[in-house]
């Protein structure tokens, strides 16, 4: 009986903070609580990084789709979902990256590179589809394990290392291709299938954006439930504290991006489907977007911090405010603004959770 | 070159057997001597204090002791037995945990994650083998009961995460995590240098916490009043040298820094 009294009274004291002198923790929740409800809306967000994200989806799509019906129409949200596809799969592996402190400006050269050996293999050199999938898997692992032995062997700074092969791989790409483009006909149909649609509830979608799905479904759950996933945020956000706790650094960051280049095949393969042709020349700016998608999806630049859905939602915003911008009737350019002032927003609202740690 | 081993001045009172014994340990860098013929005892269920002056070789001993340099001579007994360790991992797998001034915690995991950082559990059956899922639950529920174990209450919730404590908290985690798991020794490199007054007291506590376990402690330490507060004996290192070892009872402070400065001998 005794106990039963005892126990509501310290969960009381616990939620006032007004009693329990012991516990230090206590003191540090008290402390909290105290805080302004912008500090708890800080608090909430520091907790769970994708809060924003979701909230900026939510309040974009009520926003466009009230500025123009058409916005919900089931072939633009088809479209949106297409748009998105080829960033949102990137955006995967550039998160990734990201988690562990680094960034990876070779994302799109790595996989233009890679659609073009999956292309011209199967084009030109009478390669079997399958197999020509699976050369063009290798030299995104390929591509990753470049960058991440230059990251861990030689310890150049990933932006520099990624600047660099971001260069190479174009090259390569031009010089593999003799910069000719693969049209869609010339292909096997399995090489193009990903642009293939189907379907659900009026809306087509593609088998690209399944796979996208797919990837972020398993890549999240490889990051929640892992010790790898766990080593990843735990490289990114003090590398010397993982060290000493006997986690090898270099090995978590190898295998990050060689992770990274098989995903960016991928990627690869769904940007053939998406523009039913391998061109040298796409995906020149992905890099940058998929950045801009981790950026907004609420990751932190800094490392480990941030959810791989975050990035989807991040890769969903860019694409739904460029859309509905452009249905609204507003110069193409305005999109480029509206995606400039959401990079700095987000970066703003990242630096301002950061202040939590004290 | 022969080396005569200074005899311990405090030989252990109860005739116990070392957990931990270095014996004649040399370490030179280039033409710098580190260790000349080092050679130290760590008795179960004790705080062993390593004192001395900058440049005295207390990191080389200690970093000689856990793995993070190799010694050119001498020898390192641990449960009589002698071992080899070729890097930091090697004497951790022994049960020699170290930690580090530094607090080396990973501030965005929580106190949980962070107690099982680098040495993760699976789920049981086909989830944790084919699906390498971890055990998170129970992880956290373990973790809770090594914090309890080590008597440190103030962490109650092992999923807040790390940088929302204070540093002594942070600390706390850093020793609980070196203190579980069955470690056999537990070396702390000043611990306190980072932290104020009041939350070196709260590690402190957790050193005799420690040692009450039955786990023995080796504190590296500048502060003379906290190895004096804390310790059981202490081992003060000269030039590369073990000067003598003392305790608490036999010497003062003031003694004990005139063998670290080489004003007095014992």
């Amino acid at each position: 009986m005794t106990q039963q009294k005892a126990e509501p009274a310290e969960a009381e004291g616990r939620r006032t903070g007004s009693s329990v002198p012991t516990s230090q923790l206590d003191l540090a929740t008290e402390f909290l609580d105290r805080t302004t409800p912008l500090g708890r809306v800080r608090q909430a967000l520091h907790r769970y990084p994708a809060l924003s994200p979701a909230i900026v989806i939510v309040v974009a799509v009520i926003v466009f789709g009230s500025l123009n019906p058409r916005f919900f129409y089931a072939n633009n949200l088809s479209l949106i979902t297409q748009q998105v596809a080829v960033v949102g799969t990137l955006a995967v592996a550039q998160t990734l990256v990201i988690l562990t402190a680094g960034i990876d400006l070779s994302v799109g050269a790595a996989m233009v590179l890679a659609s073009m050996v999956m292309a011209q293999t199967a084009s030109q050199n009478g390669v079997p589809a399958p197999l020509a999938l699976l050369i063009g898997l290798v030299v995104g692992l390929a591509a990753g394990a470049l960058n991440g032995v230059l990251v861990t062997r030689l310890k150049l700074p990933p932006f520099i290392v990624t600047l660099g092969t971001l260069s190479i791989f174009l090259a390569l790409t031009l010089l593999y291709s003799n910069s000719a483009s693969v049209t869609g006909q010339s292909m096997p149909d399995l090489i193009t299938s990903t642009g293939n649609t189907f379907n659900v509830a009026g809306v087509n979608i593609t088998y690209g954006v399944v796979m996208m799905l797919v990837l972020y479904i398993i890549m999240a759950f490889i990051l929640n439930t892992t010790a790898w996933g766990r080593h990843v945020y735990a490289v990114g956000d003090d590398p010397e504290a993982a060290r000493l706790a006997g986690i090898s650094v270099n090995r978590v960051l190898m295998s990050v991006y060689v992770v990274a280049g098989a995903i960016i095949a991928v990627g690869a393969w769904i940007q053939i489907g998406r523009a039913d042709a391998a061109s040298p020349n796409a995906g020149t700016d992905v890099n940058l977007d998929t950045i801009t998608a981790v950026v907004i999806g609420g990751t932190s630049l800094f490392g480990g911090r941030g959810t791989i859905w975050g990035s989807l939602l991040g890769a969903l915003i860019v694409g739904v405010f460029r859309n509905g911008l452009a249905l609204a009737g507003l110069d193409v350019l305005f999109q480029t603004l509206a995606v400039g002032i959401l990079i700095i927003v987000a970066v703003s609202i990242d630096q301002w959770i950061r202040k939590v740690r004290k | 070159m022969t080396l005569t081993d200074p005899e311990p001045t405090v030989s252990d009172p109860r005739g116990r057997k070392p957990v931990l014994e270095a014996k004649r340990l040399v370490k030179t860098f280039g033409r710098v001597v580190g260790l000349d013929g080092v050679s130290l005892e760590l008795y179960p269920g004790e705080v062993l204090a390593i004192i001395g002056d900058n440049g005295a070789g207390k990191s080389t001993l200690v970093k000689c002791l856990t793995g993070a340099e190799v010694p050119d001579e001498g020898e390192i007994l641990l449960d009589g037995k002698p071992v080899h360790f070729r890097r930091p991992q090697d004497a951790r797998e022994a049960g020699i945990e170290t930690v580090y001034q530094t607090l080396a915690v990973s501030p965005a995991l929580d106190v949980a994650s962070n107690l099982y950082l680098g040495r993760e559990e699976r789920r049981p059956g086909i989830l944790g083998s084919v699906f390498r899922m971890m055990d998170t639950a129970g992880m956290r529920k373990r973790a809770k009961e090594e914090l309890i174990t080590l008597g440190i209450s103030t962490l109650q919730d092992v999923t807040v995460p790390v940088e929302n404590l204070s540093g002594g908290q942070r600390q706390a985690v850093a020793v609980a995590r070196a203190a579980a798991f069955g470690s056999k020794i537990v070396v702390l490199d000043e611990p306190t240098a980072a932290l104020g007054v009041r939350e070196s007291g709260q590690v402190l506590e957790l050193v005799r916490k420690l040692r009450d376990t039955g786990i023995p402690v080796i504190l590296i330490s500048h502060n003379m009043p906290q190895v004096f507060d804390v310790a059981d004996r202490i081992h003060i290192q000269r030039l590369g040298k073990r000067a003598a070892t003392i305790t608490p009872q036999s010497h003062s402070m003031t003694d004990a820094v005139a063998i670290m400065t080489g004003a007095a001998q014992v």
